[in-house]
């Protein structure tokens, strides 16, 4: 599920752009370093793939509702983990930038749970060791289903940890962890039956496409240390810059930034002292509420009227 | 049709608006990629309890929409597709945080009411602000205005790969969904079996599209690099704008607005 704007607090959404931000740039120059120009098209190709396979629903035995495939599994193994989260982060962006989905500030976050775990977690440290060198159908479809699930459990977790760190939501991390990791757990287990049936496929009518991208054991394990070495430490940096000067600045910043560090453990998701309108006062209420008409008001006639402007204009210019 | 397929056909025409000659579509890319992106640090920078303060913050959308010509229509629509994740996990709010906050007439309003009103304007805020961004710009533009930035090249290529054949391959899956659902008859849910096959050669033909494209770009001198020509630069009007919705943004964050014109009005009709 996607990380929305909304619910997102700059501290956090911009820690999540960072450490996301460090994992693109690595991967894009391992990718650029692969010196394969076919990989441009082939990306490409796959990240348009994803998209389209979401058109495509099927019905789940037995419960009459559908699902589809989200591809961070299967694109690790087609593309290599480094390969597979560049075809990630584009669809992501294109998604945050097209279709409202998700969010630019949600970004980071998105890239992070939906891209960084499933390419660098699931896919080397469970995917790898379950499907080992040349599994069996079964062994392949076992490795599938656990690592997808896996990897959409920790994504899962990586937006409940996201949503109460910002402190946009009330709900408390508890409640938040009951209500998702259950509903991502059917959709891990829809995912890797989805990722288990194309491997097969693909097994049976174009074994090479599998051998020859899902190749090259050595590179893919030695790669990922450095990579998760300079995760943590943009992570440390970025939290580190950002709780200093969060502490300079009032209001939801410092609160978010308080929770992250600890201070209120066991606080209930709700900040000491609401400032918007401090006092239950009917007066100030009112005025608020009628200040806040006029604004919208006002900026729907700025709207209208540079809507009409333009359409003078452009009568007048052909 | 899916709720992917009418997104993608409204994608279509906010593409295509970019590419029409409006104020905004002289901005330098840059421009407006680092102005939106500050518009959405400020809308989320605000406490969880304002809904006054933000509502002037919707002039930078309205006006972008009005100065671009965007269809508030379409807007509206990629909205309301976009939504449902925001509301979802907003409507605990209101359940969980019932201390009383506002008072009005006699009805009094819960905190977690007010937080949840929040949520969906800051949803709608940042959601048109990069609609517009992409609607204003276009995607090739934007494209290019992130390398400049110093985003790597590998991923621009990428973003700009997977946006041009995004509407083929969703044309090839959907036209596929129809063709089975056509010769289907009553078996109109899509066994696991025929959803592997069908999916199956939609990655095949993706594979095969990849191979022909790079035989392609190959016989065109294609050596890894995408070169395009981008006419923009950066003019003092591009300064002026990004300055001017800084300083608004800024002004809005510090001074409560419509709390400010409220004080006005009840002292005036006092």
């Amino acid at each position: 599920m996607h990380m929305a704007d909304a619910l997102l607090s700059p501290t956090t959404g911009i820690a999540m752009w960072v450490a996301s931000g460090a994992v693109l740039a690595v991967a894009s120059r391992h990718v650029g370093a692969r010196e394969d120009d076919r990989l441009v098209p082939l990306m490409g190709m796959l990240g348009a793939f994803v998209f389209a396979a979401q058109m495509i629903n099927f019905t789940i035995p037995a419960t009459g509702s559908s699902g589809h495939l989200c591809g961070g599994l299967l694109l690790a193994i087609l593309l290599g983990p480094h390969a597979a989260f560049v075809v990630i982060a584009s669809v992501l962006t294109v998604q945050a930038l097209c279709f409202a989905d998700g969010g630019l500030l949600a970004l980071g976050a998105n890239m992070f749970n939906l891209g960084v775990l499933p390419c660098f977690v699931a896919y080397p440290l469970i995917y790898r060791p379950l499907a080992g060198a040349a599994p069996s159908n079964l062994r392949l479809a076992l490795a599938a289903i656990v690592a997808a699930m896996l990897g959409l459990q920790l994504g899962a977790l990586g937006v409940v940890l996201q949503t109460t760190l910002s402190g946009i939501s009330s709900l408390p991390t508890k409640t938040f962890l009951i209500l998702m990791l259950p509903i991502h757990l059917a959709i891990g287990v829809v995912e890797g039956l989805a990722t288990t049936a194309l491997l097969l496929f693909l097994r049976r009518t174009r074994p090479d496409l599998l051998g020859g991208t899902a190749g090259s054991p050595t590179g893919a394990a030695a790669s990922i240390r450095p990579l998760l070495a300079s995760l943590a430490l943009a992570a440390l940096f970025t939290g580190g810059v950002l709780s200093w000067f969060a502490s300079t600045q009032p209001d939801g910043l410092e609160w978010s930034v308080a929770h992250a560090a600890g201070i209120e453990p066991h606080a209930p998701i709700t900040p000491p002292a609401p400032v918007a309108w401090p006092d239950v006062n009917a007066g100030t209420s009112l005025t608020g509420v009628v200040g806040g008409i006029v604004t919208l008001a006002l900026v729907m006639a700025v709207g209208s009227a540079l809507r009409r402007r333009r359409a003078t204009t452009a009568r007048s210019t052909p | 049709m899916t709720r992917l397929a009418s997104a993608l056909d409204d994608l279509r025409t906010l593409d295509s608006l970019a590419s029409r000659d409006t104020i905004l579509a002289h901005r330098d890319p840059r421009a407006k990629l680092a102005t939106t992106l500050a518009f959405i640090v400020t809308v989320a920078s605000f406490d969880r309890y304002r809904v006054g303060a933000l509502l002037p913050l919707a002039l930078y959308p309205i006006a972008l929409a009005a100065l671009g010509d965007i269809p508030s229509r379409l807007l509206l629509r990629a909205l309301w597709l976009a939504s449902p994740f925001a509301v979802l996990v907003g409507i605990f709010n209101p359940l969980l945080d019932r201390a009383t906050m506002l008072s009005l007439a006699g009805v009094e309003l819960s905190a977690g009411w007010v937080s949840f009103t929040a949520i969906l304007l800051r949803f709608a805020l940042t959601a048109s602000a990069a609609l517009v961004l992409v609607a204003s710009t276009g995607m090739q533009p934007l494209c290019a205005a992130l390398t400049r930035l110093g985003v790597p090249r590998v991923f621009t290529v990428q973003l700009l790969f997977l946006y041009r054949y995004l509407f083929v391959l969703a044309g090839e899956a959907s036209r596929m969904a129809t063709a089975r659902s056509l010769r289907a008859g009553d078996h109109s849910r899509m066994s696991p079996t025929v959803y592997a096959s069908l999916l199956g050669h939609l990655l095949l033909r993706a594979f095969e599209r990849a191979r022909r494209v790079h035989g392609a770009m190959l016989a065109r001198g294609f050596d890894g690099e995408l070169r395009h020509a981008d006419s923009w630069r950066w003019r003092r009007s591009d300064s002026l704008f990004t300055a001017g919705w800084g300083a608004f943004f800024a002004w809005v964050r510090i001074v409560d607005l419509p709390a400010a014109i409220g004080a006005l009005l009840a002292g005036a009709a006092r």
